[in-house]
């Protein structure tokens, strides 16, 4: 397996990554679904993700995919919390539109 | 030995000041008195010791080490005290009559609510003269020097609810630190000059210097500044007459027999450099000369009796400064050791009478208190005799001293002098005339109530007059016989002092001024006894002459026209235009422009959450650009 990753130049890891995560942050900023949006921070999330694995590889340190599992784990727990932020938000404004949100202003 | 505990002088009363001062509302008032002039007692008693050890032994000089206080690169300064014939009867002085004072104030004190402050103070007191007196460097004696300062302006302000009594404080303070100064920047000048504060190495150094020296000069300018503040001299002399608002006791210790003394200690301290600036040695003697003249002139139409001693005592330290100015600074000493003595005895004499009186202190509202207070009349006609310079009372041998080294200096002041001290003999024969001969002027009612003061009170009248009336006897002159003890106890202290006119012209000297001060009595008891004159009311038309003696020359309305009132609209400039429009101008349109940049800046947070993530990335993106770009 560490053969086959090998045949992949790191440059095509790190090209990927950095496309996945210029998505990631598109869909932020153009989006105005909550949910939409809390995918695209995952997207984000999953390209860094990518990116630390690959390095890990390349660099022979397994402790970049140990790290990996961690922050998975993390992101299980951040995406409960997340959804049900969007859950009582919809059950209070029936919507799920971020623009609707605008009261904490000034 | 007993020298070496000189430390104790100033220790216990200070202990009695912490006593007196924490049990000031719990102590009964008997046990205040009992600690608080016991402890003067004890050290006037150590300080008897160590003025006999002193006469015995052959060291004149004996520096006593306690701590060292600061010692920072080339400055040192030690606390330690020096203990050499001047400071020896100093010592005896401050704690002799100090302790008299304390056990008159038992008797004049004792309905006041204030007893207890008041001893506490008193101890205090002591402690800082003490302090002034033993210090072995300019910077002890300058501590000590501030010290008194604060008690004075403490017991001046000592009922300060009347608020005239409260500035008349302030005024003393404000004053003396105009001297204060002075004195601290002349030692300053000093420092740089000879590299120590401290006497031992000064004043060698001095001795082998030739007169002339500018630095010297200004150092010895600046050191007589500060004895002016404190001393009461022409120009800052107006504080000590409003200092009477003082209880008695304070008047007679404080404003007349030490505390205002300590201006001429100092200068006899450092007489070597002042040997070194005859032209400042020149202006101490006119502007002694000149203080005492003034003086003088508002004395005689004062009405009120501690207005015309405090008139009397400023008049009198001018005489001191006169002889300092010509060089006799064992006659100017002398005349501060008769002066204590028989000034103390006056004020409380005053004290008494004002006591008798029930607090008044008009002396048109006195007369014929001949009969009805006796040790008081008899002790205060002794202090009068004495002051006015009548063979053989103190004041005579003293002041003729001074007057003979001045005749030697220079006949025109020497005319002047003796001028003053005839007027001297006038207005203290007047004040005695006018308290205690002819008809008592009070309302009947109160003459009724007028009554010999207690025990406490006479008992320190009777042992001042004493030695007001034998204490000439350690400075009798040669030409009368005797051998001026004190001039050669303190020969180790003071080197050079004027030389003495012969006996012939000290004769004439003598009879000049004791036949003028018997024609100015008899001037006053005509005018006071036969004439039955009494002052005039405060409205009542004047002379020209009377009406500025009356008015003491309106120095205090000079001084609010040519200080008080420009600095009075400076601080209205500054108030008005510095502060208010400046100083707050500049803090009141920064608060201005930060709400104002608020109020453009706040519509930014519109609350539109994709927004706030748009800017989050294009800040998160500059910063990567701008390591980027920097890298």
């Amino acid at each position: 397996m560490t053969q086959q990753l090998q045949g992949v130049p790191l440059n095509h890891y790190i090209w990927l990554s950095a496309i996945i995560f210029t998505i990631g942050v598109i869909g932020v900023l153009t989006r105005r679904n909550a949910i939409v949006i809390f995918m695209s921070v995952e997207l984000m999330l999953n390209a860094v993700n990518l990116l630390l694995t690959a390095f890990s590889v390349h660099n022979n340190d397994p402790s970049g995919q140990v790290f990996v599992f961690f922050i998975m784990a993390l992101a299980a727990a951040e995406v409960a919390v997340g959804l049900s932020i969007i859950v009582m938000v919809y059950r209070n404004t029936q919507s799920v539109d971020i623009n609707v949100l605008n009261r904490l202003k000034w | 030995m007993i020298i070496d505990l000189v430390w104790l002088v100033p220790l216990i009363p200070l202990i009695g000041f912490i006593i007196n001062g924490l049990g000031r509302n719990t102590l009964s008032k008997s046990l205040i008195g009992f600690i608080g002039s016991s402890v003067i007692f004890v050290s006037f008693a150590i300080s008897v010791g160590i003025f006999l050890a002193l006469g015995a032994d052959a060291n004149k000089s004996h520096e006593i080490f306690l701590f060292d206080w600061i010692n920072a690169g080339a400055l040192h300064i030690p606390v330690s005290f020096l203990v050499d014939p001047l400071s020896a009867i100093m010592l005896l002085i401050v704690t002799g009559v100090g302790f008299l004072i304390h056990i008159y104030s038992i008797g004049y004190m004792h309905s006041d609510e204030g007893f207890g402050k008041f001893f506490s103070y008193l101890n205090l007191f002591i402690f800082f003269m003490l302090l002034l007196v033993l210090g072995s460097n300019y910077i002890v004696m300058f501590i000590g020097w501030e010290g008194v300062g604060l008690c004075s302006y403490l017991l001046i302000g000592f009922w300060y609810t009347n608020s005239s009594y409260a500035s008349a404080a302030k005024k003393a303070f404000v004053m003396n630190r105009i001297g204060d100064l002075g004195f601290l920047l002349g030692v300053f000048f000093i420092f740089t000059t000879f590299g120590s504060v401290e006497f031992s190495k000064i004043f060698p150094q001095a001795a082998n210097m030739l007169p002339g020296n500018t630095t010297i000069a200004l150092i010895a300018l600046l050191l007589f500044i500060g004895a002016c503040g404190k001393s009461a001299q022409l120009p800052l002399f107006t504080w000590l007459p409003d200092a009477m608002a003082g209880p008695t006791p304070v008047s007679a210790l404080i404003h007349a027999a030490t505390m205002v003394t300590a201006g001429i200690y100092m200068i006899a301290r450092s007489n070597l450099i002042f040997d070194l600036a005859p032209l400042i040695q020149h202006v101490i003697a006119i502007v002694g000369l000149a203080t005492a003249i003034v003086a003088a002139i508002i004395a005689l139409t004062q009405t009120d009796i501690k207005k015309v001693l405090a008139y009397s005592t400023v008049s009198q330290l001018g005489y001191m400064f006169l002889g300092l100015g010509v060089g006799a600074y064992n006659g100017a000493f002398f005349h501060v050791i008769t002066h204590a003595f028989f000034k103390a005895l006056l004020f409380l004499c005053a004290g008494s009478v004002i006591h008798a009186l029930h607090h008044e202190q008009d002396m048109r509202h006195m007369g014929g208190l001949r009969k009805k207070l006796p040790v008081t009349f008899i002790t205060m006609l002794i202090g009068t005799i004495a002051i006015a310079g009548l063979p053989p009372f103190s004041g005579f041998f003293s002041k003729d001293e001074i007057l003979a080294h001045v005749y030697l200096h220079d006949k025109v002041m020497w005319g002047i002098a003796v001028f003053g001290a005839f007027l001297t003999a006038f207005y203290m024969f007047r004040m005695l005339f006018l308290t205690f001969y002819g008809k008592y002027r009070g309302t009947h009612h109160a003459e009724e109530k007028i009554h010999e003061s207690p025990k406490s009170m006479t008992i320190p009248l009777i042992v001042l007059a004493v030695l007001s009336a034998v204490g000439g006897i350690i400075g009798v002159p040669e030409a009368l016989g005797g051998n001026h003890w004190l001039s050669h106890w303190l020969s180790p202290v003071i080197k050079h002092t004027g030389e003495s006119p012969d006996h012939a012209t000290e004769y004439i000297l003598m009879a000049v001024s004791v036949v003028g001060v018997l024609i100015s009595i008899a001037i006053a008891y005509g005018k006071y006894i036969k004439q039955n004159h009494i002052p005039a009311s405060d409205e009542a038309k004047r002379s020209v002459l009377a009406n500025l003696s009356y008015h003491k020359f309106y120095v205090d309305e000079i001084y609010d026209a040519l200080i008080r009132k420009p600095l009075d609209a400076i601080s209205v400039f500054f108030y008005k235009i510095v502060d208010n429009k400046i100083v707050d101008g500049i803090v009141n349109s920064l608060g201005w422009g930060t709400t104002e940049a608020s109020k453009g800046l706040r519509l930014i947070q519109s609350g539109n959450v994709g927004f706030y993530i748009f800017m989050m990335v294009v800040g998160i993106i500059s910063l990567l650009l701008y390591t980027y770009l920097s890298l």
